[in-house]
């Protein structure tokens, strides 16, 4: 789900030889919740069917634990919603390989359906919650913060719901590059040779390829059509201004990538990370292309824990967790609802990169077929 | 390299004996087969299976397709497989030549020490590699990077991020790999063949234009489809450096595999994988029958 993890073929290998294996051996270890509870805790579909939350934390604290998987501690504030939850409740969190992509969460559901250390919940990019929920994945669960959730970014059976998300955003080392630019059109300028950067590939990078929707809409285009975006790299490739190293923390911190085009949640992060270290990043949404995308949050329906895997969802939906996620500079799903309650912690709140307008969300279809055009014409742009 | 190895070939008597000592050779190899069959007949068996089956999402029924496969082959999929020879060929020839001339200087030099210091720090590179490597490219010779600045790369034309980059970071760990392979057969090249052919009236290049290549051209090719193999397998570095830019299959596995953009293109990724089995057992059935030449001299 989150930044691309950089692995050997070897190791690609060595994980094919792991699923045989374990996919041989995967004799199902009987259900974690055999009894009655437990049972019913994997159908439950809201708070109300355990008789309240008292009775669902009650519940989650006899399971003791929750798995959690692809959840980095230093993105979106993850590491601190993690501790807060254990301390709270008093369940172990067991998190597992964080810097998974959501691919490789889909995978885990799968092969490990039935075992006990199959994951509990998940944070996916939103085709795979889609796709996911197609294929049986997940079960229902509605929190008690249903109904402020927008219509447009919840699935009406409550296998998914967003959680929190942001908006594309072009970083900018002030120390290194006298005039930072704050659209699409500025990144044309000759002046950046050589110092337009995305994090990463756009056919595996959800956040580069964020980059590339967000110049498509700033060129013309729109969520049908991914075309102008891919023109665009394109352009900006031939005259030598982007370079097609992929940022990192490193490359920021080295100078090697003084313009990012990433989420901004990241970058607001990038901004606080580097302040002692002669890096003055700065981020601005670039006006002319404001695109939006949240992750979505899933119970698994062969969740080993489920009355965890649904305390973690009331967890994370409330004004508590929505807030926590507010810290890491990301935007909660239910921000304009706080807002409007005035729960939203007004210090983070004000520290988020100024944005102009409401964010529109692509049909499922269109973004499939973004996806489909920019695997088939990405390389031929900017190779 | 093990071309250096006494195996007799041939010969009816040689034959006879060895048929009748089989059954007991086999039972020795035994967990070498049965550590094979987990390791690589498994993963095979299940990435072969992948490839050329569907399983509808709906109805959860599979069936036999070639869909996979002709997608794996079509468009910019075959685009990267064409990428990846390309440049797993030409960094791997470049490298051969360079590690055989280094190889060589190290073998006729004849200090010790100088022996010593090259295979060890050669045992090191040859096993740099990954994203360390491309940040310590990054760092030196990227668009910011100390050499670049200091030397003023940008203004000849330098460019780290592009197919030559690329292939000169490849040849970073490249060629002490060759020098690691070719050495032992360099040093299995004896002085008498060298004088016998001087006592013939041969210069040097004639040497090595009838004796020396010949001789050791099952060791090089052998070194050469080891370093392309290498550099057709090889992913982080290039993920880290070029991205897209270079399409090379390898990234287009990971994109399909562990991506968060692609979905539902799994089976696509294991049909590459088979494309890649496929290349890499073509080059080696190229080099097999000439690997058996080399016994008769190197003996």
């Amino acid at each position: 789900m989150r930044r691309t993890p950089l692995r050997g073929a070897a190791v690609l290998l060595g994980a094919a030889v792991l699923t045989t294996v374990t996919a041989c051996g995967a004799a199902p270890e009987g259900e974690a919740g055999a009894n009655g509870d437990g049972a019913k805790a994997a159908t439950a579909a809201s708070a109300k069917d355990f008789g309240g939350m008292d009775a669902l934390v009650k519940a989650a604290k006899q399971e003791g634990a929750l798995h959690v998987i692809a959840l980095p501690p230093d993105w979106a504030n993850y590491g601190e919603l993690i501790k807060t939850f254990e301390t709270t409740y008093g369940i172990k969190v067991e998190s597992e390989n964080p810097d998974a992509a959501s691919a490789d969460e889909i995978a885990a559901v799968k092969s490990r359906k039935g075992q006990k250390r199959a994951p509990d919940v998940l944070d996916l990019g939103i085709a795979f919650a889609r796709s996911g929920a197609e294929e049986g994945l997940f079960a229902p669960y509605k929190v008690e913060a249903w109904d402020k959730i927008p219509a447009a970014q919840k699935d009406e059976a409550g296998r998914w719901y967003n959680d929190y998300g942001g908006y594309v955003s072009i970083g900018c080392d002030a120390k290194r590059i006298p005039n930072c630019p704050k659209t699409f059109a500025d990144l044309l300028k000759p002046e950046y040779k050589g110092k337009v950067a995305l994090n990463g590939n756009p056919t595996k990078s959800g956040s580069a390829f964020g980059g590339v929707y967000a110049a498509a809409l700033a060129n013309k285009g729109s969520f049908a059509d991914i075309q102008p975006g891919i023109d665009f790299f394109g352009k900006l490739k031939k005259s030598g201004n982007f370079i097609p190293v992929e940022s990192t923390p490193a490359t920021v911190e080295k100078g090697e990538t003084p313009i990012s085009i990433d989420w901004d949640y990241l970058n607001a992060g990038y901004a606080d990370q580097f302040k002692g270290k002669g890096v003055d990043w700065q981020v601005a949404v670039p006006t002319d292309g404001v695109y939006a995308q949240f992750y979505s949050q899933a119970v698994n329906k062969d969740a080993p824990h489920p009355a965890a895997a649904r305390l973690w969802m009331e967890f994370l939906y409330s004004t508590q967790g929505q807030n926590l996620w507010l810290k890491g500079y990301a935007r909660p799903v239910l921000l304009p609802a706080m807002t409007a309650d005035g729960t939203a912690d007004k210090t983070f709140v004000a520290k988020l990169p100024a944005v102009t307008g409401t964010p529109a969300f692509p049909a499922s279809a269109e973004l499939d077929k973004a996806k489909a055009t920019l695997a088939e014409k990405w390389d031929k742009a900017v190779s | 390299m093990s071309s250096a190895s006494s195996t007799p070939t041939g010969g009816t008597a040689g034959g006879t004996r060895r048929r009748r000592r089989g059954p007991r050779t086999w039972l020795a190899a035994l967990p070498l087969i049965a550590f094979t069959g987990l390791c690589f007949g498994l993963p095979f068996g299940a990435l072969l299976y992948g490839a050329v089956t569907r399983t509808d999402p709906g109805t959860g029924v599979t069936s036999l397709t070639g869909e996979h496969l002709s997608r794996s082959l079509q468009g910019p999929y075959l685009g990267s497989l064409v990428g990846s020879v390309q440049l797993s060929a030409l960094t791997a020839l470049i490298a051969s030549v360079l590690g055989v001339l280094v190889a060589q200087a190290v073998v006729t030099s004849r200090s010790q020490a100088l022996r010593n210091a090259v295979l060890t720090a050669s045992g090191v590179l040859a096993n740099f590699g990954g994203v360390p490597l491309a940040f310590a490219f990054i760092a030196t010779v990227g668009i910011s990077g100390v050499v670049t600045q200091l030397a003023d790369l940008s203004s000849l034309g330098w460019n780290l991020y592009s197919f030559t980059g690329l292939a000169v970071v490849y040849l970073y760990f490249l060629i002490p790999l060759m020098v690691l392979v070719i050495l032992p057969a360099l040093d299995g090249l004896r002085p008498q063949w060298r004088e016998a052919a001087q006592n013939a009236g041969a210069g040097g290049w004639q040497y090595w234009r009838h004796v020396g290549i010949p001789v050791l051209a099952p060791s090089l090719l052998g070194g050469f489809v080891l370093l392309f193999g290498s550099a057709f397998a090889a992913h982080a570095t290039a993920a880290a450096l070029v991205g897209g830019s270079v399409p090379l299959v390898t990234l287009k596995i990971a994109d399909a595999l562990s991506g968060n953009v692609l979905v539902g293109q799994e089976n696509v990724a294991l049909a590459l994988g088979l494309d890649m089995i496929l290349i890499a057992g073509l080059v080696m059935a190229v080099y097999l029958p000439l690997q058996r030449r080399s016994a008769r001299w190197l003996r």
